[in-house]
């Protein structure tokens, strides 16, 4: 059934955090361990051991990085409209005095189960589809013809094609997970989110205000990217927080801080501490 | 986007055996068509040929081919299950079509019939042209002009197949004839002008999306891909990330513009000139147009930036 | 239901089993789950107290590296050319018949044929006991070329370090400055310590010349020059001294800054602490009659005292007193002592560690500096943190609560790799010291069974006992120029020069250096160079061309190999086994029994002592054996004593049984947990026979938490003191001073100046009186250093970051700057552990390629668009390599991930695999040598502790005149290095 059924009253998804995000591939391997021997799985490799190795992943690591910063630092709202397309390049006046200071920022990127996606009604066999009662997004396939459209439909590039089991695969929330009651009430979450050494990633109802998830994005502003294109992501990103004096302070470095108070050169005032022992 | 070139010939063939069937119907339909079953039958049989052989080529790109009853089932939502209905169903109106065929322009069923068939094709390409056109991620396809440009695309070869391929076997009148070649001949000036405007609006057009917009930084600075998330291709990658040479995409162009729209009309106005001259040129012109389509439509996919190519670096 | 395949309840697997991962050295929990008899998927194990559930790429990634295809199956026994890979498939019994013979011949001749070199395995407690027994003083494991200097200042100057023996406080932290770490071995603990730092909104700062991974997420990035941290570390104790804010209180209390140091010049103990007659150490105090009220307590008060000082001599280790910690004060022989700290204030004072001084030389604005001085002094003063938790300090005295300086620091590779590491890495702790931000809640904190006696008591071995082995371990701690391994003539007792006056506190052997110096018989010929789990024929060579060269070479007079035998142990198919003679497979980790050891590399964290062990999850389906069942029949073969019973039979079944049953001394063996005939003693108590059984239903480790009092000021807490003592980790509950000035090495500072009767000979004496300050120092690295520093030069700076844009670059001392101006470093993958990962089909679908990345702003000044092949030269060779740009790396820095370049056609990957196509390694263009220098060649490490200077490497850029075909290239310079 592709065709999209009611905005669900829970929607599951993930919330990442790329101000806490180190890029260690970790959420991506540790999904497709889980995956690959799983109900979705497997999820094969092509060439191997060759010079083109290849293989299907629901979950894959980014990096990124910005340059021309605003001044007052990162997350600063009053950047410059007029930010130029290329990097900034350090003139020798200020290859001396600074490194130009430049972001590298991961982003992990995997099926982000929008509300109104494309993916889901272009499939021809409703293979796939999304979940009325949480959301997920999935791919059945045991419907599926291989056609993938759906792919195309998916600005996120979410979907990955299997030519050796010739159906679409996708990231399925690790629905095989959070419902799977032979686990501990502790495993029933995605395989990422449980894998991730620094935490940045959460998984939660985003339908639901209250959820510890929608608090976060509440908080600390999450987005989704691409929005204009009108798929309604339901995970969310959490953007870099205005990093702490990170060339913000320039105008605090000044050229030489005053001593205290003190007179006396430095040794000799030491000689009237009173110390104990 | 990677073209795949099943999907390339199956959209080429196909539209091309749409638009011989809709010249085929609409003629009948409108009594405009020589008598003699052999007449309706042969360009009937060409459209049949050149449909057939772009679906079964068209089942070549799909992972699970023995499953492809299954994309009929979605034409509430999916243009791609609408297009597979709408190919079944035309074969109807053409199968009928063979067993009415009496020779005689006026029999009502045939001239009902072939208005249907020429409705089902030009609904078949109306679909084929809706997959693409309903992409959001690839604005290229999402232009206003890549429906019509199906249509004439198809009217343009299929009617160059049905007027070379399929009527030098039978005995029209001139005037019919050199009617039909001047109407091909607007149509194919509709549709080179048509593609030309989309080329340059394609190139004009900014870039889908990029990185600050893709990963949602741009607020921060500039944002530039730094590591993607593999050093080699993936499937994402070599989908939708697929490069073309700007060099190599002017070239193409200027082959396909040649053999799809200057060949033709060259032939086209020989047609013309002298009408003896039809089976000589005709059958090269549609050969020519073709060719030149197989490249526009090997263009279509190599030329269109999917949105997600913008995550990589 | 639309979807059949669905079945959310579907069972997982029909078996877990718990053990411990070991794709890196990080030492998680695992849980391994078993569908059918095959892994079907790894994941972090939630009660684990390293990882806490975590998973990193490379344990998620564990079953592909369980069934690697790259796995080797049999003993293969060589038939062709070393370096061929033509080898013949053997059974074990004669594997280990061949291993036996060799090995005791030499045992018979001379022990010290035997080089028993292991990379980075997890099992020292019984390789380094092995060797011992065999008697060789020839055995180390891989620290020498991977951080010896972050271990061995932290030895001499903390008792603990950084690496994988301390971690920041991470739940109290305000303030963190990362130097130079890009993953170090706590993966997963530093992922989840900075996640929580994040969380709670800590200032993250980080030292590094390239933004990536923990750098990325720092709030602060400094893109410092490679090599000149020192200096940096400098400006900012210049600036808290300037502006007296450092914790004195703490220096008197827990350091040696008030100690007296004898300044008698030219008399053998100049520079030594001032003792009274029992040779306790002395200081200056303030005659309590002056302030009685004040004296003792807690916080001391800080009113003024008149300027008139009223002093005497105290012992320095007395509680209760008002020590001094400048000026100059008289001895009762009449000589002079000042204060250690003076030295310290003095030195750090002194404008050349100026901020503005250093700035350009470091790449870091003078103004940052300073700013960065004063968030570090504002946080640990302004924002101290107290815990309100009772605690009795080493000298008995209570205490209501823990103050804490919640600054922390973690240094790693990027400080360490450097010929300057060993002082640089000394330096970062002395400013911990200064603001009373060692072992205190917030700030840096030791790992049980850390801290211990600075240094440790265990001296490298140097004699054999009557049965052949050797007095103790052949790693030690050197306390003063009698326990060097050196001859009479002071050349080196040991092959690879460890403890030599070359290197003398090679506290952990130089295995980067063993292969040139077999291959050169320099100090003298081996047999058997027996190797274990270190790809030395690739990523962990130095200059891996020479290595595989000097692997291969035959002396020209007899035909034979220069290296006459090379046995090597490897799990998988790497570049190193083209090179043996015999190899000998060993198993996975899913397959074997492993112990992780408190007498080794334990799991401990800050709040307890840990140790774990690996359990077999499935059986080999190959004819391997895991290597210390290996070892310890070749041992019990041998007759070593304590493998081999009177009649010559095993006394150990296997390792399983000797985890178990071996005992160091008595009560005390490789395992802690679980002990006694019951299992109900920890730490000390007979061997249990099924501790094993004990630890595989408590997921395979054991973990005795510190008591609330003891968790912080270890070094001074006798909570901790006695409970570390009941464990053995200290001999005696005496606090641990922490060492601000090094007696040390100023004994080896001595010996050089000609006292004592152990002397270095006369070309090395500059050279040990240099680097032998007792007080940390910033020098160039030393290529560029050592010409200059022994021959009185003016050392210029070089402009940075070196720019074609501004002004030429003036000429300067030492190296030739001009021709290599650049600096290359590398970064480990956080996906990838050195060359384990690129045979596993699954990581090197992330990364099967490595590139040359650099600033744009270098890549403009040399003409290099992104994307183009280049050329990077140094005076080794030249390599050809792909460069992309990156803001994120300091201008005049070119970094690359280490270890995926591969062999072609090592680790069954396709001979066309990018990994060797495309893909490289920088260790072509590192010396392994210094330039020669009065008659002699140093190696290319630390002069200090034999650290590798990896870091330390200088190359320029050069253009390809086709930038755009691909293809990686290596070209040896003629001449090089032989
Ligand atoms: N994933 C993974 N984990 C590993 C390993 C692995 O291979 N893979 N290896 C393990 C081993 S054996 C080790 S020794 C540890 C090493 O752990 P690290 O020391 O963290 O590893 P390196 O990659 O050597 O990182 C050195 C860092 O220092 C920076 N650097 C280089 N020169 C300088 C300098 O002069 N000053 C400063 N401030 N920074 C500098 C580099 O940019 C880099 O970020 O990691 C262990 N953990
Ligand atoms: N350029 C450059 N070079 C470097 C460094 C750098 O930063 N830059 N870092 C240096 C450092 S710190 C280190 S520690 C070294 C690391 O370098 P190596 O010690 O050489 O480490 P690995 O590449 O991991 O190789 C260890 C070998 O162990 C084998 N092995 C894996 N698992 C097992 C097992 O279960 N049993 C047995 N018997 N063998 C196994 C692998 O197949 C491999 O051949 O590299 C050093 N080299
Ligand atoms: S991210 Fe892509 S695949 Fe996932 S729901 Fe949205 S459009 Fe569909
Ligand atoms: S590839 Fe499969 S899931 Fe995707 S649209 Fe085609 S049939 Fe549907
Ligand atoms: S939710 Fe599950 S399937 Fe999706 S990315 Fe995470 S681990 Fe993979
Ligand atoms: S596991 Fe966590 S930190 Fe690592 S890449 Fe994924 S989201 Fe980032
Ligand atoms: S950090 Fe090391 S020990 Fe921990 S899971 Fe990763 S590879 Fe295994
Ligand atoms: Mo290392």
């Amino acid at each position: 059934m592709t065709a999209l059924p009611p905005p669900p009253p829970k929607k599951l998804g993930l919330v990442i955090d790329l101000d806490t995000c180190v890029g260690c591939h970790a959420c991506a391997v540790a999904c497709k361990s889980w995956n690959d021997g799983g109900a979705f799985g497997p999820l094969p490799d092509a060439d191997p051991l060759g010079a083109a190795p290849d293989g299907v992943w629901f979950n894959r690591v980014h990096t990124y990085e910005v340059t021309g910063l605003g001044t007052a630092g990162a997350a600063s709202e009053q950047r410059k409209a007029d930010d130029g397309g290329r990097p900034e390049i350090p003139t020798a006046a200020t290859a001396h005095s600074r490194v130009p200071p430049a972001l590298t920022i991961h982003f992990p990127r995997s099926c982000l189960h929008c509300e109104t996606p494309a993916c889901v009604p272009v499939c021809p066999t409703g293979a796939s589809y999304k979940r009325a009662e949480d959301g997920i997004v999935l791919v059945d396939a045991d419907k599926c013809i291989g056609c993938q459209l759906c792919a195309w439909a998916c600005p996120y590039g979410a979907r990955e094609f299997s030519a050796a089991r010739g159906v679409m695969q996708k990231c399925t929330l690790c629905v095989d997970r959070i419902y799977d009651d032979s686990l501990a009430p502790q495993d029933r979450q995605p395989a990422c989110v449980a894998a991730c050494p620094t935490r940045a990633r959460h998984f939660g109802d985003l339908g639901d205000p209250h959820s510890e998830v929608s608090k976060l994005v509440a908080e600390r502003g999450g987005f989704a990217p691409l929005q204009e294109l009108g798929y309604a992501p339901v995970n969310r990103y959490l953007p870099p927080r205005p990093h702490r004096d990170d060339g913000a302070h320039a105008a605090a470095e000044t050229a030489e801080a005053p001593l205290d108070g003190e007179a006396l050169p430095p040794l000799l005032r030491w000689l009237d501490r009173l110390l104990s022992r | 986007m990677r073209p795949a070139l099943s999907i390339v010939v199956f959209t080429v063939l196909a539209g091309a055996g749409y638009g011989v069937w809709t010249w085929l119907g609409v003629l009948l339909a409108l009594r405009a068509y020589p008598p003699g079953r052999n007449a309706t039958l042969l360009p009937l049989a060409l459209g049949f040929a050149l449909v057939s052989a772009g679906l079964v080529v068209s089942l070549l790109h799909l992972g699970q081919p023995q499953r492809a009853w299954r994309a009929l089932t979605q034409w509430r939502t999916s243009w791609l299950s609408r297009e597979g209905l709408a190919a079944l169903l035309t074969y109807l109106p053409a199968l009928a079509l063979a067993g009415l065929v009496r020779g005689d322009a006026s029999f009502l069923p045939a001239r009902l019939v072939g208005a249907l068939l020429a409705l089902g094709a030009l609904a078949t390409v109306t679909c084929t042209a809706r997959i693409y056109t309903s992409l959001p991620p690839i604005p290229a396809w999402r232009d206003r002009r890549v429906l019509p440009l199906f249509h004439l695309h198809a009217l343009l070869s299929g009617g160059l197949w049905f007027a070379g391929g399929a009527q030098f076997a039978v005995r029209s009148t001139a005037g019919v004839a050199l009617a039909f070649a001047w109407l091909l001949a607007v149509v194919l000036l509709l549709a080179a002008n048509l593609k030309r405007a989309y080329w340059r609006a394609l190139d004009a057009a900014p870039a889908p999306a990029d990185a600050g917009r893709a990963s949602g930084l741009a607020a921060l600075g500039t944002v530039r891909a730094f590591e993607g998330p593999a050093t080699e291709a993936s499937y994402v990658t070599r989908e939708m990330a697929f490069a073309l040479a700007r060099r190599h995409a002017a070239r193409l162009r200027r082959i396909a513009a040649v053999l799809a729209y200057s060949l033709p009309f060259l032939l086209l106005c020989v047609a013309a000139f002298d009408m003896t001259l039809r089976p000589w040129v005709l059958p090269p012109a549609a050969i020519a147009c073709t060719l030149g389509l197989l490249v526009e439509r090997w263009l279509f996919f190599a030329e269109a930036k999917h949105v997600a190519a913008a995550y990589f670096p | 239901m639309p979807h059949r395949s669905l079945k959310p309840d579907a069972p997982v697997g029909d078996r877990v089993v718990t053990t411990t991962c070991y794709m890196c050295a990080c030492r998680c929990g695992i849980r391994v789950h078993l569908k059918d008899g095959r892994v079907r998927y790894i994941d972090g194990n939630p009660a684990h107290p390293v990882n806490r559930g975590a998973i990193c790429a490379k344990g998620a990634a564990g079953p592909r590296q369980h069934d690697s295809p790259a796995r080797l199956r049999k003993p293969l026994l060589r038939t062709g050319p070393r370096g061929a890979g033509e080898f013949r498939e053997i059974e074990w019994s004669e594997a280990l018949a061949l291993a036996a013979k060799w090995l005791g011949d030499i045992r018979k001749r001379n022990p010290d044929e035997l080089a028993f070199f292991t990379g980075r395995d997890q099992s020292q407690a019984l390789t380094g006991w092995w060797a011992q027994q065999f008697g060789t003083v020839n055995y180390a494991a891989h620290g020498g070329f991977c951080s010896v200097n972050m271990a061995a200042a932290g030895m001499y100057t903390l008792g603990g370090s950084f690496w994988e023996f301390g971690e920041p406080d991470w739940e109290h932290t305000k303030y963190l400055l990362l130097w130079g770490v890009a993953e170090d071995h706590d993966s997963n603990p530093i992922k989840l310590g900075l996640g929580k730092l994040k969380a709670r909104g800590a200032k993250i700062v980080a030292i590094n010349p390239v933004r990536t991974g923990y750098a990325a997420i720092a709030d602060e990035w400094v893109p410092i020059r490679p090599g000149t941290d020192g200096l940096l570390i400098g400006a900012l104790l210049h600036e808290l001294l300037r502006h007296d804010r450092i914790d004195l209180d703490y220096l008197v209390r827990y350091t040696n800054a008030h100690w007296l140091v004898i300044r008698a010049p030219g008399s053998a103990d100049d520079g030594l602490f001032a003792r009274d007659a029992e040779g306790h150490p002395l200081c200056a105090a303030r005659d309590a009659s002056l302030s009685p009220d004040a004296v003792g307590e807690e916080g001391g008060a800080r009113e003024p005292v008149a300027s008139a000082l009223r002093w005497r001599l105290e012992r320095a280790d007395a509680v209760g007193i008002a020590p001094v910690i400048v000026g100059e004060y008289a001895l009762p022989d009449g000589r002079t002592a000042v204060p250690a700290f003076q030295l310290l204030a003095q030195r750090f004072l002194a404008p050349e560690y100026a901020p503005q001084a250093v700035a350009e030389r470091c790449g870091v604005p003078a103004a940052t500096i300073r700013r960065l001085a004063q968030e570090l002094a504002k946080v640990a003063f302004e924002q101290a943190i107290s815990l309100p938790q009772h605690w009795t300090d080493a000298w008995g005295r209570e205490h209501a609560d823990m103050l804490g300086r919640p600054v922390a620091m973690h240094a790693m590779r990027g400080i360490g790799a450097h010929a300057n590491g060993f002082h640089t890495c000394r330096m970062l702790h002395l400013l911990q010291m200064l603001l009373g931000a060692i072992d205190t809640p917030g700030s840096f904190r030791y790992q049980p069974p850390y801290p211990k006696a600075v240094p440790p008591a265990n001296r490298p071995g140097r004699a054999r006992r009557d049965d052949g082995a050797l007095d103790a371990n052949p790693l030690g701690y050197v306390h003063a120029p009698a326990d060097l391994l050196v001859d009479a003539d002071g050349r080196p007792r040991r092959i690879d020069k460890a403890f030599s006056w070359e290197h003398p506190l090679a506290a952990h052997g130089m295995l980067q250096t063993v292969i040139r110096n077999a291959w050169a018989g320099d100090p003298y010929r081996i047999d058997t160079l027996f190797l274990f789990m270190a790809n030395m024929g690739w990523n962990s060579a130095m200059n891996t061309a020479e290595t595989r060269r000097m692997l291969a070479d035959r002396d020209p007079a007899t035909g034979r190999y220069r290296i006459p035998h090379i046995i090597y142990v490897d799990a998988y198919g790497s570049e190193t086994v083209d090179y043996a003679d015999l190899v000998l497979p060993d198993t996975t980790y899913l397959e074997r029994h492993d112990g992780m050891s408190l007498l080794d590399r334990p799991i401990s964290d800050a709040d307890g002592a840990a140790d774990a062990i690996r359990v077999p999850v499935v059986a080999p389906d190959r004819d391997v054996r895991p290597f210390q069942d290996v070892l310890l029949e070749l041992g019990a073969r041998l007759r070593l004593p304590g493998m081999a019973d009177a009649d010559g039979a095993p006394v150990y079944r296997d390792y399983a049984d000797y985890l178990q049953r071996h005992q160091r001394a008595p009560g005390v063996g490789l395992l802690a947990g679980w002990r006694g005939a019951d299992g109900t003693a920890h730490g000390v108590g007979a061997p249990n026979p099924r501790q094993l059984e004990a630890y595989a239903a408590h997921d395979c480790h054991w973990r005795l938490p510190v008591p609330a009092a003891g968790r912080y000021y270890k070094m001074a807490n006798r909570d901790y003191l006695e409970w570390a003592r009941a464990l053995g980790f200290v001999g005696s509950a005496a606090p641990i001073v922490l060492e601000l000035y090094s007696e040390t090495l100023q004994r080896f500072r001595l010996s050089a100046q000609g006292h004592g009767a152990v002397r270095p000979p006369a070309r090395q004496r500059a050279r040990v009186e240099r680097y032998f300050d007792p007080l940390p120092f910033w020098y160039d690295d030393i290529e560029a250093d050592g010409s200059s520093a022994e021959r009185g030069g003016e050392r210029g700076h070089a402009e940075w970051p070196p720019s074609a844009l501004g002004a030429p670059s003036p000429a300067r001392g030492g190296r030739d700057e001009k021709a290599y101006p650049l600096h290359a470093i590398s970064q480990r993958p956080m996906f990838m552990y050195h060359a384990w990962g690129s045979h596993n089909v699954w990581l090197r679908q992330i990364a099967a390629r490595n590139c040359l990345y650099l600033h744009p702003a270098t890549a403009a000044e040399h003409g290099v668009a992104d994307g183009d092949w280049v050329w990077l030269v140094s005076p080794q060779a030249r390599i050809r390599v792909q460069a992309r740009l990156h803001a994120g790396t300091a201008p005049g820095v070119l970094w690359t991930w280490n270890a995926i370049g591969k062999g072609k056609g090592a680790w069954r990957l396709a001979a066309d695999a990018p990994e060797s196509r495309d893909g490289f390694l920088l260790n072509h263009l590192i010396g392994e040598l210094l330039p020669p220098r009065d008659g002699a060649r140093y190696a290319n490490a630390d002069p200090v502790t034999g650290q590798a200077a990896w870091y330390d490497l200088r190359v320029r850029l050069e253009r390809d005149a086709a930038p755009e075909v691909p293809g990686h290239r290596i070209e040896r310079a003629t001449g090089s290095a032989a």
